[in-house]
């Protein structure tokens, strides 16, 4: 009689768990995510106004002279991206573990890695996607010739996710650390360094007239693997940190 | 202390009823200071079960061991008579765990919480949610900011998601503290209600518990 009633709980558990979607769990956490940074404009404004000065800065501390900026725009974009969307990572699981709602994430059903994806999709939305379309202006000011401003922009929008996804496995190692200091820079930034090699020599390359084929292969390979397998990494580091 | 203490006599009808939730000689250590050994439990449908223990004895690490939440400890533990490791998703889809931080983010309203919150295992209309948070004592409250409402408030609302949710086993540290009289006894009878429909409750408190249904103790302090 036992065997019999465990396993009817345990089908009317496996209904229930079907009739709720993963779907609507990821949706449910994308929209949630979207919604705390709208909020909170200092999250949607910060990264921005940061990448905005560091690139503004350049033309100042380098040189002014139109053949210099040409040579470092590339450059000059890719890094102050990489910055700022380092500068917002921390938006990432922060306030969640501090206020409890990072032990629910953990606690539901649904696969993590999906709900790992969509606070780091969320991610890339709020502090990625706004650098992306900034980049162009941010070009015309260092004098980056016209014709590769399609190749920044698009290395930017293939790059950037990478970013966030890498960045995201970082945050979720030392989110339970008091003092973090540089560590999650030290942990994420050598991670980093493909993209903004491929990502800035490839604009470079662009205005040589070279064929680009290669690093667009490259950037939409490393976008894939990192969007398969750093959010099972973020995953496998938040159960670490909350432990 | 004996492996096969059991922490509450068990009562002549056990036998017929399928364990919800079994720990078997759970054992946890931290900072070289046993919290507690050979702690075996069972937990059977229709009970409330309040972990008591001083400050410092292991109850919230108790909790978190059971939910899977923390993983340094020895021994095992069993939902529905399989370990929690090997059917982990039906196991969390039938957990619901309410910690010292209470999930509540404080930018969002109660509602945009509450719709998150419960999404995570089973979505649910915003006539649900606008019922529970009557219930809980805040009726007009769902659209406030959390940052807005004090701490018992925000409590409160998080207490809604018991409500909510159609999981069998509440596994809640330290619900009561920040509740007044009313609160208090608001949450009682939630607990009375879940046992009386087949659930099971662990909960730690200090505060003397008062519910109308089989209520069991579990004292962490004579488990060293």
């Amino acid at each position: 009689m036992s065997e019999q009633s465990m396993t009817v709980q345990r089908s009317s558990v496996a209904r229930q768990q079907a009739q709720v979607s993963t779907f609507a769990a990821f949706r449910a956490t994308l929209r949630r995510d979207l919604l705390i940074a709208l909020k909170r404009r200092n999250d949607l404004l910060n990264p921005l106004m940061f990448f905005l000065i560091v690139v503004s800065l350049f033309p100042l501390g380098v040189s002014s002279d139109p053949n210099e900026l040409t040579r470092i725009a590339a450059g000059t974009v890719w890094v102050s991206a990489l910055l700022a969307s380092m500068l917002s990572l921390d938006n990432l699981f922060r306030a969640d573990y501090e206020d409890g709602s990072l032990e629910q994430l953990l606690l539901s059903p649904q696969p993590l890695y999906f709900m790992v994806l969509a606070k780091n999709i969320s991610h890339w939305l709020i502090s990625g996607l706004p650098v992306v379309l900034l980049s162009p202006l941010l070009a015309y000011m260092l004098y980056l010739p016209a014709d590769a401003y399609w190749t920044l922009l698009f290395t930017l929008l293939l790059g950037t996710p990478v970013l966030s996804l890498f960045g995201s496995i970082g945050v979720a190692l030392t989110v339970g650390l008091g003092s973090r200091g540089l560590i999650l820079a030290v942990i994420v930034l050598p991670l980093t360094m493909p993209v903004l090699i491929i990502g800035a020599k490839a604009v470079a390359d662009v205005s040589l007239g070279l064929p680009l084929g290669m690093h667009y292969a490259l950037l939409g390979a490393i976008l894939a693997m990192s969007l398969s397998l750093a959010p099972l990494a973020s995953a496998a580091a938040l159960k670490i940190s909350v432990n | 202390m004996s492996a096969s203490a059991v922490a509450i006599p068990a009562t002549d009808h056990d036998a017929f009823r399928q364990p919800l939730l079994q720990a078997s000689a759970l054992f946890c250590e931290r900072d070289e200071r046993v919290l507690f050994s050979s702690l075996n439990f069972t937990l059977f449908p229709g009970e409330v079960m309040q972990v008591q223990g001083s400050n410092g004895s292991g109850k919230t690490t108790l909790l978190r061991i059971l939910c899977g939440l923390n993983s340094s400890y020895e021994g095992e533990i069993f939902w529905l008579g399989e370990d929690i490791d090997d059917d982990r998703e039906a196991f969390l889809a039938s957990l619901l765990y309410i910690g010292h931080r209470v999930g509540v983010n404080k930018i969002l309203t109660a509602r945009e919480n509450l719709r998150w919150s419960c999404a995570l295992h089973a979505p649910v209309t915003d006539t649900d949610i606008d019922n529970a948070m009557a219930r809980v004592g805040l009726l007009g409250y769902a659209d406030v900011p959390c940052r807005n409402m004090s701490a018992g408030q925000q409590q409160r609302v998080s207490l809604a998601r018991l409500l909510l949710s159609p999981a069998k086993l509440w596994v809640l540290d330290e619900p009561f503290t920040t509740l007044d009289i009313q609160g208090v006894k608001v949450l009682e009878t939630l607990l009375a209600e879940h046992a009386e429909k087949g659930g099971a409750v662990l909960v730690t408190t200090h505060h003397k518990l008062d519910v109308p249904c089989e209520l069991r103790r579990l004292n962490l302090d004579d488990r060293k």
